[in-house]
């Protein structure tokens, strides 16, 4: 190793030393700001799961909303005209196999399942070219809100107040006067018949997507799954007196009898029908497509079911469908996965053990 | 050291090219995890993004087998040339890791990376709830720490570059070199 040459003693080069720290540092305080992790101006996607958390009080190892649930099983068999509309290969292939999950809306992985004005169903469809498409839909026909921030607004107007255990009703009553789709959600909660099976729920995809055509053709629609099922409402009384697991156990009794089905339809819009807008109900009048049978035919308890692992984010598509622009749709994919961090991680921890079924008896 | 010494225009080439990519997928990945209504276009970006970060990182390593780099200035401080060398390796060992990480993490979460083209990558990694947890817990934690690695790449290169003058970023430019001594 050579000797350095002896050179007079400089002062320190003050200005380009100030110059390469205010690089440093400012890249990394831009980068701390865009993760968002120098407060909640503007609102993150933590910010969001964070307030779902605190609507619903902690539960490890659950999914932060619709917690309560089962694992289903099935199969999907496409239609001519849900191939004429999309190049999936899911409307082409025989029976695509369905994995998917019933659950009731809410954060209480232990909330009667009577009782719950929402039920949902999530549906992933792997067919045969690898492709993976996951649905998830709820019997409520439009969403509250119009944005991701009054979606924000709308669930930290549902967190209790410290002071009484109970969400503020001045809270809830300013973001009905604020949004009229909150007070029309309102209204259908009010007014829409309660089913009493998981198997007579019409669940709705709520969001415009867009299904491309072998020939490029681009066609928006919205979706529902309709049961085939007749509906029967359950009044009050019934609800009241039902037991906490009443879906679960009545779904399970329809299975012993064989498959539940329902016809994926899908809604085409008119000439100025919202499409980005999930809290925008298009007309009834609107034309429809049978896009194919949804069949359930398996069941098993979420605990450690398959569906327990799988985030059944709407914005996982398969080639021949797109989302469209709607910002609910994708807070959606951001609390999704959030909420799916959280609770492998919780279940990675052995945090969960009620969750995954590992709880000794109580 | 020959003071003309420069690395090969492919090697700097990929350099700046990777840097730009670089920053942009740490920035992406930050950003999706944050944003409430851009997590579907940015995962879109940062899945083939991660995957061609990884094809260039071989290419480079590949590259830098066949052109060593050239050798750092005599003068140097041991420490600095000590640390010039583990931040290197450390850079490359984070470069290699988190594509292969997020991959890995996307498999153990049941998801399909599927890249332009519609061309659906084979899973790497069984689908697994604790497999999956630490997966992502490691893939975000060496994500800071490879842009605080970056950062001080920058803060060492702008030393050589403002401070040293010893043609040590000039190794890395196209531009004219600083005239010897002007220091």
């Amino acid at each position: 190793m050579s000797t350095p040459p002896a050179t007079p003693r400089k002062r320190l080069p003050l200005a380009p030393l100030a110059a390469i720290a205010a690089v440093v540092a400012v890249a990394g305080i831009g980068f701390l700001y865009v993760a968002g992790r120098l407060g909640d101006t503007p609102p993150s996607a933590r910010t969001l799961i964070g307030a779902i958390e605190a609507a619903a009080g902690p539960h490890p190892g659950y999914r932060r909303a619709h917690s309560r649930g089962v694992c289903v099983g099935g199969w999907f068999e496409g239609t001519a005209d849900g191939a004429a509309l999309s190049s999936a290969r899911v409307f082409a292939q025989d029976r695509v196999p369905v994995l998917g999950r019933l659950s009731i809306g809410g954060g209480d992985p232990h909330g009667a399942e009577a009782g719950a004005r929402v039920r949902s169903l999530a549906l992933q469809l792997r067919s045969d070219d690898g492709a993976d498409w996951r649905l998830a839909m709820n019997s409520f026909p439009f969403f509250a809100v119009p944005s991701a921030e009054a979606f924000l607004e709308q669930t930290r107007a549902q967190i209790p107040d410290p002071a009484t255990g109970k969400p503020d009703p001045a809270r809830m009553a300013a973001v009905l006067a604020k949004y009229p789709s909150a007070r029309a959600f309102r209204d259908w909660a009010a007014s829409a018949p309660w089913p009493d099976s998981w198997a007579n729920t019409t669940y709705n995809g709520i969001h415009t997507f867009v299904f491309v055509a072998p020939d490029g053709r681009r066609q928006p629609l919205r979706w529902s799954l309709r049961p085939r099922v007749p509906l029967v409402a359950m009044d009050a009384a019934a609800r009241a007196a039902a037991t906490p697991d009443y879906l679960a156990a009545e779904f399970a009794r329809r299975l012993a009898a064989g498959p539940v089905a329902w016809d994926l339809v899908a809604t085409l819009p008119a000439p100025g029908d919202a499409l980005d807008d999930p809290s925008q109900l298009w007309p009834a009048a609107r034309p429809t497509r049978t896009l194919g049978t949804l069949w359930l035919d398996t069941m098993a308890a979420q605990a450690q079911g398959v569906c327990r692992d799988v985030n059944f984010d709407p914005t996982v598509l398969p080639p021949g469908i797109e989302r469209s622009g709607d910002p609910i749709l994708a807070a959606r994919a951001a609390v999704y996965a959030h909420s799916f961090n959280r609770r492998e991680r919780e279940i990675a921890r052995g945090q969960a053990p009620e969750a995954t079924g590992q709880e000794g008896p109580r | 050291m020959n003071p003309a010494a420069r690395f090969v225009p492919l090697a700097r080439l990929l350099h700046w090219l990777m840097a730009a990519l670089l920053l942009s997928q740490l920035l992406i990945g930050v950003a999706m995890m944050a944003s409430l209504v851009l997590r579907p276009p940015l995962i879109a970006l940062h899945r083939p993004l991660g995957l061609a970060l990884l094809v260039l990182v071989l290419v480079r390593l590949w590259v830098r087998r066949r052109h060593p780099p050239p050798a750092l200035p005599a003068d140097l401080p041991r420490w600095q040339a000590a640390a010039a060398r583990a931040s290197h390796l450390l850079l490359y060992a984070l470069m290699l890791v988190l594509p292969l990480l997020g991959w890995a993490l996307s498999s153990a979460a049941g998801n399909v990376v599927v890249v332009p083209g519609d061309v659906a990558l084979p899973a790497i990694a069984p689908h697994d709830p604790v497999l999956y947890a630490w997966l992502r817990a490691a893939h975000g934690l060496l994500a800071w720490l490879l842009l605080a690695t970056v950062l001080g790449h920058v803060a060492a290169a702008l030393h050589h570059a403002w401070i040293r003058r010893d043609g040590v970023f000039e190794a890395m430019t196209w531009g004219r070199r600083p005239p010897p001594g002007t220091g």
